[in-house]
């Protein structure tokens, strides 16, 4: 099976959050934490991303959005909740207007804790989510050998 | 005509590791002059191989041929021109297979693509002034628009053509997509364009565009090998080490600058087009 | 053998047309049009075999014809009176002037001028076999075309009076006409049917009698006379210097350097020019544009202006090098660039086809003014190229005009989807205009490389800078066609009409073929052309190009094909377009920022406020003037640079 985990793309979503995890998320790509050097690119097209990255809680405007950009991944895809909002709702998860964590909508892989998550712990959750994304890659490509076989 | 299509073959064969290894380099270097660690050499190549693995997803179903017939016309167009084929012919397809491209990213009536797509066409028309314009420099300099005959007369032509060469170097920032110029597709994140013209490519189609794109540089690059070959074995080293000193100007470029609106671009372009090649031509023309 | 072929292509229309004036039944008429054209395309057929059969040679016939003669004199007497009429009745009484007076100074040289050298009235050779067949098969099917759409045109004008009669009539006497003008080499007789072919675009201009059109029509007329006029003075000034009114003894004398041929050969190309609608004139043809959809593609685009390109042609051995030559290349060139940046600024179709039209022609001028061998190739195909691939636009945007209710390029967003057939020809249309490997490319190629051996650096930045506008406002309608749209939900009905239909699958296979043969084209009469004409022939494809355009022709028609196949069978996973995850269920609407839904419209690029028509067009009109004044004072002055 090819070694794909050298090069994950992100879409990165920004929920309803306090923009404190984006910042975050950004410094994961400047020079002191340099994600490129693992390959990592943030794309903002779902169409070539491998990992969606969600910050913030879910609302009920934002859910058919984030959907939508799930929906819009190719597969193999893996998706990360960064921030306890996305993890949970945090601090939000009592207002009127939201509904949760990123999992309400969307089936949420890794879960990367903090108010704000540290740079390290976000770059950990890509590695966790890159080990993953090798893994579906394989299986997805055994179902597709599979399915040529049966014809 | 032998040594030609093991010219045409190598190109077909090589280029695209030589373009991927370029483009590794390319981003190692803007790293570098970022401070950064970046991404190992082969980094590129890696992107290649999972873009492959992954499943084939499509807005519209003609984009997959209108991109494959942009590749394939690429091919030819490196194909001619290392064979040693007609300059000015290679040029033609070359702005054929542009078109092909133009139509796959307008195809799916996408805003993001579309805008991309358009200002795709822009930079065509920007462009295709200077290019046409250094066909005609290597005519009146070889006498001939035929690459095999250019590049076997035993001298440079780089002294002849220094204004063509500056024209070329000019629009070679349009063609490559690098920073002022990159209006119809966005290499770094976050802008307003999305990725511009590849917005709607994923997986499979965006591996094939990236390919090409290996392809046309390598492509290009010929083309400034052009000016300094002289059939010795001085004149390749010479027109390898320019070159790589273009290649090193590109990105030197792509990191200073931020990037411009597309009428700057075409009003820019044409002027500096008009005062290298321009006056160029007009001197060559009188003294000829 | 010839001797009947030829009177019979040039009188045969006429006769239809008096047949069709006659004719106010319409399913009569439409029958007879039908018998008309396909007799015109099978005896021009005829003539084509005949004079092949006689080893394609220079065939001269009707040396002493003084009946026919008398009859065009009178005939062009009436005209003049016609044309006074009708200028007294629209107030325009100064246009009258422009036709008594050469009509006057025409009569006056034939009548009391000096005794002529009789010389054959009708001369058969290569370039006008090619005229005639361009004109008898391009003519013939859009008079075939022109049953059908009329018929849509007054269902949906009904406001229009119904004067089909009339439509017809005018466009087998403008057929005659042109006949006529391509097969005489007597200059009497090129100026009756000159004056004939003005006469009926400005009828056809004004065919719907709305104001618009009585305007513009009026300039036209004008302006076409105006080069009349200097058609007019060139003969007598040459009559009276040489003794003869033929057009090849004339050519013969400039070729030769004779100075008494100076004059004549300058007036006779500003004539030429006012024709091909060159840059001072050029606003006739795009008022043209409201005249009904058969006739532009007819006069205004495929036949007609190609008149004052073929006279360019022809005079082209004895322009080469002169001050003349200089004019005629120079006004080419600067129409070619600047109306096709003009052409980018229109939305309109048939305006964007007129501008390319006069841009095209500008190319062809440029090409004849520049007087060498390898131009005139590179002008007979762009010249062959253009008729067929602009008389199929024509055509096909008329139909989808029908079909849409508009000619705006906006509105045909995704016309693949809506009209399909329609769309595919408007495809080969343009594709043929500009993309390879369709002959404009190669003539570009040859016209390009001619300039740089003239030494020509004007030439070589207007071909280079229009080259790049030209492909830029093609390659955005192509693109517009072939966009997914949204438009697919309404409900166009296709209503082409089967004739409609028949003379644009017949163009269609014109222009594949052509391409194709393209080679074998060049070489079998092209080539003869250039020789015939200049007295010697150089190749202009070497054999490696001619390889390498047969390998692109190959790949261009192959490659989307097996990309086509190939990407077929591909399995895909079909996803929403990105609109950053608003669209609201499919890729032609979204959700706006009030929860609202919205269809999206997507337009293109057209720069109005930098180069649109009302911007470019009157400093430009001025400058070209300017040049022509100095110009033609320059060479009338003798003066030679």
């Amino acid at each position: 099976m090819a070694n794909i985990t050298r090069s994950p793309w992100l879409l990165h979503y920004d929920g309803s959050s306090c923009n404190g995890c984006d910042i975050e998320v950004l410094a994961c790509l400047t020079p002191v934490y340099d994600a490129e050097r693992l390959g990592v690119m943030n794309t903002g097209d779902p169409m070539q991303a491998d990992i969606f990255l969600i910050t913030g809680g879910i609302n009920s405007q934002n859910q058919a959005t984030v959907k939508q950009l799930y929906d819009q991944m190719p597969n193999p895809k893996v998706v990360v909740a960064v921030g306890v909002c996305a993890c949970t709702g945090g601090i939000f998860k009592e207002c009127y207007n939201i509904l949760g964590g990123a999992d309400t909508t969307v089936p949420v892989d890794i879960y990367v804790p903090g108010c704000a998550a540290r740079p390290q712990a976000i770059i950990d959750g890509i590695i966790q989510a890159v080990e993953l994304f090798q893994k579906r890659s394989d299986d997805y490509k055994a179902m597709v050998k599979e399915k040529k076989r049966r014809g | 005509m032998n040594m030609g299509i093991v010219y045409a073959i190598a190109y077909i064969v090589l280029a695209p590791f030589v373009g991927g290894f370029l483009d590794g380099v390319d981003r190692k270097i803007s790293a570098r002059m970022q401070r950064r660690v970046g991404p190992p050499l082969l980094q590129p190549f890696y992107d290649i191989v999972k873009l492959f693995n992954k499943e084939t997803i499509s807005v519209d179903s003609s984009q997959t041929f209108l991109l494959l017939t942009y590749f394939v016309l690429m091919l030819v167009t490196g194909v001619m021109f290392f064979s040693g084929s007609d300059i000015l012919m290679c040029f033609f397809v070359l702005s054929t297979a542009a078109t092909f491209l133009y139509f796959a990213g307008v195809i799916t009536s996408s805003p993001y693509s579309s805008i991309g797509a358009q200002r795709e066409l822009i930079q065509m028309m920007t462009y295709e002034p200077a290019v046409l314009l250094t066909c005609v420099g290597f005519y009146l300099a070889a006498g001939s628009f035929n690459v095999n005959e250019i590049a076997s007369t035993g001298t440079s032509y780089i002294f002849r053509l220094p204004g063509f060469f500056v024209a070329f170097v000019f629009i070679l920032t349009i063609k490559m997509r690098k920073s002022p110029f990159d209006t119809s597709t966005s290499h770094h994140m976050h802008q307003e364009l999305v990725k511009g013209i590849t917005t709607e490519m994923g997986s499979k189609n965006l591996a094939l565009f990236q390919i090409t794109e290996w392809y046309e540089n390598v492509f290009l690059m010929g083309v400034i090998c052009l000016f300094f070959v002289n059939g010795s074995i001085t004149g390749l080293v010479i027109s390898l080490a320019v070159f790589l000193l273009v290649y090193f100007l590109e990105i030197l470029i792509d990191n200073c600058c931020a990037r411009m609106k597309w009428q700057d671009m075409l009003v820019i372009t044409w002027i500096v087009t008009f005062f290298t090649a321009g006056v160029n031509l007009v001197i060559l023309m009188v003294i000829r | 053998m010839a001797s009947f072929t030829v009177p019979f292509l040039i009188i045969f229309p006429f006769v239809s047309a008096v047949l069709s004036y006659c004719t106010r039944i319409n399913k009569l008429r439409n029958g007879m049009s039908y018998i008309s054209s396909v007799i015109i395309m099978a005896v021009t057929g005829l003539l084509f075999v005949q004079w092949c059969s006689q080893g394609a040679a220079v065939t001269e016939i009707y040396y002493e014809t003084h009946t026919a003669d008398r009859v065009i004199l009178i005939l062009e007497i009436i005209l003049a009176i016609y044309i006074t009429v009708l200028s007294f009745r629209h107030r325009k009484y100064w246009i009258s002037l422009l036709s008594i007076g050469p009509t006057g100074l025409i009569v006056w040289f034939e009548l009391f001028g000096p005794g002529l050298k009789e010389t054959a009235r009708i001369r058969i050779d290569h370039l006008s076999m090619l005229m005639c067949l361009i004109i008898g098969i391009i003519g013939s099917l859009i008079i075939v075309y022109a049953v059908g759409y009329m018929h849509g045109y007054h269902h949906h004008h009904r406001h229009l009076r119904d004067r089909r009669y009339y439509f017809f009539t005018l466009l087998f006497v403008f057929l005659g006409a042109m006949y006529g003008f391509v097969l005489s080499d007597n200059l009497l007789w090129i100026d009756f049917f000159w004056e004939l072919t003005s006469v009926c675009s400005f009828l056809l201009i004004g065919y719907t009698h709305e104001p618009v059109a009585i305007s513009n029509s009026f300039r036209a007329l004008w302006m076409n006379l105006l080069g009349g006029t200097a058609l007019a003075i060139g003969i007598v000034y040459m009559g009276f210097y040489s003794g003869t009114v033929s057009l090849h003894e004339l050519i013969g004398l400039g070729t030769g350097g004779v100075a008494a041929a100076t004059i004549p050969i300058a007036l006779i190309a500003f004539a030429a020019l006012t024709k091909a609608a060159q840059m001072p004139f050029s606003t006739w043809l795009i008022g043209a544009m409201v005249a009904p959809t058969p006739s532009s593609a007819l006069l205004h685009s495929a036949t007609m202006v190609k008149a004052g390109i073929y006279i360019l042609f022809r005079l082209s051995p004895a322009m080469a090098k002169t001050t003349t030559g200089n004019m005629i290349a120079f006004i080419g060139g600067f129409t070619f660039l600047i109306t096709s940046f003009m052409a980018i600024a229109q939305s309109d179709g048939k305006k964007v086809l007129a501008f390319s039209t006069i841009s095209n022609l500008g190319l062809m001028v440029a090409c004849a003014g520049m007087g060498r061998s390898e131009t005139i190739w590179a002008g007979i195909f762009l010249m062959l190229f253009h008729a067929i691939s602009k008389s199929l636009l024509f055509q096909d945007v008329g139909a989808t005009e029908n079909c849409l209710h508009s000619r705006d390029i906006e509105d045909m967003h995704g016309l693949l989807y809506i009209l399909p057939r329609l769309a595919f020809f408007m495809f080969i249309g343009i594709a043929g205009m500009f993309l390879a490997p369709f002959g404009m490319l190669i003539s570009k190629w040859s016209a390009l490389k001619a300039s740089v051996n003239e030494g020509n650096i004007i030439m070589v930045f207007f071909i280079c800078l229009g080259s790049a506008t030209t492909s830029f406002y093609w390659t955005k309608w192509m693109g517009k066609i072939i966009s997914a749209s949204h438009l697919k939900e309404t409900q166009f009905r296709d209503i082409t009409k089967k004739n409609e239909l028949i003379s644009l699958w017949i163009h269609a296979v014109l222009m594949i073929t052509l391409c194709l043969l393209f080679p074998l084209l060049s070489h079998v009469y092209v080539n003869p052309l250039i020789e015939e004409m200049f007295g010697f022939y150089s190749d202009v494809l070497p054999t490696q190009i001619l390889l390498t355009l047969v390998v692109i022709i190959g790949l261009v028609f192959a490659v989307p094909l097996l990309a086509f196949l190939y990407s077929r069978k591909m399995r895909k996973t079909y996803v929403l377009s990105y609109m950053n995850g608003v669209n609201a269920g499919n890729n032609m609407k979204f959700i706006d920022s009030f929860g609202e839904q919205k269809t999206l419209w997507m337009s293109n690029f057209y720069f109005h406020k930098w180069i649109g028509q009302r911007k470019l067009m009157g400093p430009s009109q001025f400058f070209a003037a300017a040049v022509l004044v100095v110009m033609m004072s320059m060479i009338i002055g003798g003066v030679r640079i």
